[in-house]
Formats: structure tokens, sequence, C-alpha cells
């Protein structure tokens, strides 16, 4: 069995409540890093455990905190990202809603690190239950005194409050996050300044994702040494991975990052290998905006090295010929599936998202749906596809935020590899058009037999 | 005053009872001075929770007028997040999700489903004013598809059988969006 740092407790019966937690364990890293570290010590810590962020970009943690402005006279903020909003991606919910204390105390040890005396948790709003779940974790861990004003001793103060946000998948963007915490529309913000100079209320902040910040906890616990230990190279530690699509159990997993890729999907102990009677067709590893992989490139990689789960191995062959670890929302979908309507899904989702604020993400992603969606339904021609690659290079890196670049990646990615299946939807209008996926499984026999 | 919604139904007087402006006093209590803009959505979840479900411009105007901030203010963000009704919705909300790895695991054909046995398509409401059905992007349920929000809570794994089980016991008199049915 693989390590688990995270999880390890999660089948504890009782698990969520403050005793059980703290009778398991919990809350050591919070007397540690109070009792006998100073802020700037458990900062070292971190940087030493190579964490990186686990939202989706990976920028080491570390590195971002001591970015932080601490000569202002500013207040200091630290925000989690609990916004968790990306398709395919369901693990900061998992650790929320069952093991909450988790991420409370990584808040705790976190925002002493930062100096942050009022830390907010922007969770999505449609997470509702989880938001009673995890206030119900802030007022036990204040009862039993890890939270308010002179926390075990030591003359830290701090509280912790839960922020639910409206329903838009840009707010989980740290700058847009943090103008929606404000009240307003969720807008990101043109960088620089950066959130660590100028962010929630123009004081220096702080936004991490929720499993980063609960990685603190056994780090402080290990030591960062030792837990860079764990993992493979600049890949250090546990990744939680979130696995949906057709296998047998989806669910979410803690992975040791260097697993390679076949075992987490085909073994029993995670996915346990795509459903009976159907073959891999396609792999997206990191939550919607990453790149698609077609099966041979999934698991191997164009030189035919087996793939590992660690955020280099997946990359490898970069945009061409690889993906990325993302968020570890990880969608597999097998032969049955149709690689057009796919990312007219996605791309309307991307289209229905924009915040607006730049005419390329705007318009474009509303001109590539409405080119998918010609094309899944059987009015496309063959000049739409290669339209649909220009209109994404003119909206890749001229926008304010990434995510006009996740959505122009998708669509790079599923033409570059599946060109073929969009040009049997224009050869082939008539099957497309009334069955949207009867054809995805044989269109390369058809294909074949029609072009002889 | 009562105001008349485009339902014809009455809505009930706008103006949150002493516990729940106790609970918006404590909301603004957790930014800093000067800062109770912030407040913003989560009193927006409340009022929309409290007034029938929808944010009509009366409830968003007494919404400003709590924070102390300008209706317009307050339109700006209502229609920016979907979360928010703008229009009169039914007693039980339904949400399917319609993002890909729900659509890859038959959220159309429950969706469908769904919009034939009730009569309605997404984003209308029966005539009864007993269920509306409206489609919203990935809820961070995908491992557990098809699946819709009812409410505070996730209905998942969805299939007809199960449907049929929902809008018989949710579209009872007594249902409650706070709470959680086992289908
Ligand atoms: C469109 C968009 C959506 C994002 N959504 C999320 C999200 O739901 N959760 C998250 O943690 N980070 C999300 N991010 C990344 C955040 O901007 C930010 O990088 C992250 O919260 C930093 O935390 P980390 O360093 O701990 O990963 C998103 C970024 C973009 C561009
Ligand atoms: S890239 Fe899209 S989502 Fe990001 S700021 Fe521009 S319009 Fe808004
Ligand atoms: S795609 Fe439906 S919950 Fe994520």
């Amino acid at each position: 069995m693989a390590r688990k740092l995270l999880l390890e407790n999660i089948n504890v019966p009782g698990i969520k409540s403050f005793d059980v937690y703290r009778a398991n364990g919990g809350y050591r890293s919070v007397e540690k890093a109070l009792k006998t570290m100073s802020p700037d010590d458990v900062m070292e810590e971190v940087k030493k455990s190579g964490l990186r962020g686990r939202g989706g970009a990976g920028f080491p943690t570390g590195m971002k905190w001591s970015f932080l402005d601490r000569k202002s006279d500013k207040p200091r903020y630290l925000v989690c990202n609990a916004d968790e909003s990306e398709p395919g991606t369901f693990k900061d919910r998992f650790l929320m809603e069952y093991i909450p204390h988790i991420l409370i105390e990584g808040l705790i040890v976190s925002s002493y690190s930062l100096g942050s005396n009022s830390t907010y948790i922007y969770i999505r709003g449609e997470y509702r239950w989880i938001v009673d779940i995890l206030e119900n974790a802030i007022a036990e861990a204040k009862h039993n005194g890890f939270l308010g004003k002179n926390i075990l001793g030591s003359g830290y103060d701090l509280e912790i409050y839960v922020q639910p946000g409206g329903g838009a998948y840009i707010c989980g963007e740290e700058t847009a996050l943090i103008e929606s915490l404000e009240g307003k529309r969720g807008n990101p913000r043109m960088k620089p300044p950066f959130p660590a100079i100028s962010g929630l209320y123009n004081c220096p902040t702080v936004v991490n994702n929720v499993e980063t910040l609960a990685t603190v906890v056994p780090i402080i616990n290990m030591g960062g040494d030792e837990y860079a230990k764990i993992g493979v190279g600049r890949s250090t530690g546990t990744k939680l991975i979130s696995a949906c699509g057709h296998m047998n159990k989806p669910g979410v997993y803690e992975i040791e990052l260097g697993l390679p890729v076949d075992e987490f999907l085909n073994s029993d102990e995670y996915c346990g290998g795509i459903r009976a009677g159907h073959t891999l067709k396609a792999v997206v590893p990191g939550g919607s905006s990453v790149p698609i992989l077609p099966a041979e490139l999934f698991y191997k990689t164009k030189e035919g090295v087996a793939r590992l789960m660690s955020y280099e191995s997946l990359s490898e062959g970069g945009f061409a010929s690889g993906s990325m670890l993302g968020s570890g929302g990880f969608i597999a979908m097998d032969e049955t599936t149709c690689i057009v309507r796919n990312l007219w899904n996605f791309t309307r989702f991307y289209h229905h998202e924009s915040c607006g604020q730049c005419s390329p993400c705007r318009e474009g992603t509303g001109w590539m749906e409405k080119v998918l969606h010609r094309l899944e339904h059987g009015h496309g021609s063959m000049s739409d596809i290669d339209l649909l690659v220009d209109i994404a290079k003119k909206i890749e890196g001229n926008t304010i935020c990434p995510l006009g670049d996740a959505a122009a990646w998708p669509v790079a990615s599923h033409i570059r590899h599946f060109r073929e299946e969009f040009e049997y939807h224009v050869k082939f209008p008539e099957k497309v058009a009334h069955s949207p996926f009867a054809h995805s499984a044989d269109y390369k026999r058809e294909l074949n037999t029609v072009l002889q | 005053m009562p105001t008349a919604n485009t339902m014809g139904t009455v809505q009930s007087e706008i103006k949150f009872s002493e516990e729940k402006l106790k609970k918006v006093q404590e909301i603004i209590s957790r930014y800093p001075e000067g800062r109770q803009k912030s407040a913003l959505l989560p009193i927006l979840h409340l009022a929309q929770r409290e007034f029938d479900g929808w944010l009509s411009v009366p409830v968003m105007d007494y919404v400003a007028s709590l924070l102390n901030i300008k209706p317009i203010e307050v339109y700006e963000v209502a229609t920016f997040y979907t979360m928010f009704n703008l229009k009169p919705v039914g007693k039980c909300l339904i949400e399917f999700c319609r993002t890909g790895p729900c659509m890859h695991n038959r959220a159309d054909q429950i969706i469908d489903y769904t919009e034939k046995k009730l009569g309605i398509k997404v984003g209308e409401t029966t005539p009864d004013n007993k269920f509306s059905l409206k489609a919203v992007e990935c809820l961070g349920a995908c491992g557990y598809a098809p699946m819709a929000q009812i409410g505070k809570f996730y209905y998942e794994h969805l299939t007809e059988e199960k449907m049929d089980k929902i809008i018989t016991r949710l579209g009872q008199e007594d249902f409650n969006p706070d709470n959680k049915y086992e289908i």
C-alpha cells in the first residue's frame, strides 16, 4: 500500500469530529509550529518540502509565501481557494467533506507563518452542506483553544471565516476570487501588482488551494526534508487525484507522485481499469483545461518512455505530445466517446464561464462554440477545423487571465490528436446528426472502408 | 408592502426576521471596518433562501439598504453569478450538471427524461409551481455522475428510476430544500 499523508485516517469512524481527529494525532502541527517554531521556520520547512501548488499551476508554495510583502504596515491575508470548479476536479470537496479538520489545522499553521489574523476560505457556493461542515469544525477548533485570541498561549490570534461564492468558475482564478470576496463581480485583475503585494483590500495576500494548505500539516509534522523524499524529482509528496469517466472505480485517490499512469488507471488499488468490454480512447489527466492525450500518448511518451503521474512526466513532449498534471482532475474516456462532442461541451463551458472582460476570450470562445456546434451536428465544413485552430491561437496569450489559454488548449489538442474524427463529422453529416455517440466507436473503420 | 411577482403570487413582506438580521450582523462582522460590501454574496444567498428562491428587484434593494451600498452594486453582482435566480422558480429547483464528465455518463438522457416526465424544458417551471429545471456547469461530483443539486444537497448516480423517486418524494408539500432526502 502506498503512503497516505492526507487521507491516512479517512476511514477512522468519526474523524470528522474534533475529538476523534485530535485523538488520532490531529493539531500536533499547530502545537509544534506555535510553540517551537518562528513564522519563518515554518516557511523554511515548506520551502524544503518542495511542495507545489495543488490548485493547478504547480507553483512552489514556499517561494510564493516568500514573495508576501511583510514590510508593509497593512494587515496580511491568507485566502484558501476552495472554489473547485474545473471540470473533472472534486478532490478538495472530498477532503473538506470527510476530514475537514486537516484543512483547518493547515490553515492555522499557514496563517501563523504568513501573519494572517483573518483567514478566509472562499468555497464554491454550491458546496452548501460543506459550509456547515467547515463552520462546525472551526467552532470546535475554537472551543478547544486552537482558534481565537492568544492560541495556545503563543500570543497569536486567528479567526477563520467561510465565504460562499455564487457559481462562477472564473472565481477560482486568484484575483477574480479576491474581487468576489470583496463583494464584486468576479473579474480578474491586471497583474502586476500581484496579490503578494496588493491583494484582498489592497493588502498583501496569499491565495492557496485547499489541498496545498492541508499538506502543510504533514510537512510540519515530518519536516520538509522528509516530505521531499516522497515522490519523484521535483514532484515531491503525495497528490489527491479525482478520477472520473469510463472507469470501474471513479473516486478520489491519494497517490505518491511518480506512480506509473498504467498502475493508476488499471490496478485495483486505484481506478480499476476501463469498464468491462471497452478500451481506453483518451485521457484528460489534469482537469478540462489541460491538453487531451490519446491512449498511446497517455501510457507512453512519444519516445516510448512509460509515463508517471508527476508534473514532469505528464508534460513530457510539451504541447505537441504531452499534457499536464494540472488540478488532478483525471478524466478517462473509452472508445464510445465522441471527441468532437467532448470538445464542443468543454468549449461551451468556457464560453459560459468567460467573465467577458477581454474580447479574444469573450468573442473567441463564443465563435469556437458555434463552429463546434455545427461540426458536431453535421453542418460543418473542412475549413471549420482550421478556423478553430486559428481562433484558438488568437486567444492564447492575448488575455488578462489564463482562462483564455484554458479554453484554447483543449481545442488545439483535440484537433491535433483527433483530426480524423473532426473530418469524419464533415464527410458523414448524416451519421453524426442524429446519434451523437453511436459513430464514435467505429468511425475509423468506416472511414477506411469508404475511402477505399 | 407585499409585492406581486410575475408568477402572480404574492411575495411575503421583504424583511428578514430578527434572527436572520442577527445573522446578517454576524456576517458583516467578519470583514474589516468599512468593508461590509464583502458580505454581499453570503447575504444574497440568505435572501434568496428566505424570499422564495429568487432575487426580485425589491429584494436586491433591501439587501443594498442592509449593506449601505447602492442598488446597482447589488444588481451587477446578482447578474454575474449563476446561482442567483433573477426570475421566480418552483418550490423544488433541480439543477442538472451538463458538463463533459457528466455528459459522458448519461446526463443528457437523464435531463431529457426529466423534461418529458415533468412536461417542461430546462429553464422552465411546472404550472403548479412545484418544479423548475436548470442546467448548470460542473458541480464537483464528476466521479458520481450523472448528478443534480436540489436545495442544499447533491443527488448522484442518477437513473431514470431514481428520478421517478425524487420527483415523487420531493414534489410533496413538505419539501424543504435544507433537508437531505435518502433516495
Ligand atoms: C480560470 C481559472 C480557474 C481556477 N480555478 C481554481 C480552483 O477552482 N481552485 C484552485 O485552487 N485554483 C484555481 N485556479 C488557480 C488559482 O488562480 C491559483 O493559482 C491557485 O489557487 C493557487 O493556489 P496553489 O498555489 O496552492 O495551487 C484557477 C485558475 C484559473 C485561471
Ligand atoms: S481571459 Fe476571459 S475570463 Fe479571463 S479576464 Fe479575460 S475575458 Fe475574463
Ligand atoms: S462534470 Fe458533472 S459534476 Fe463535474
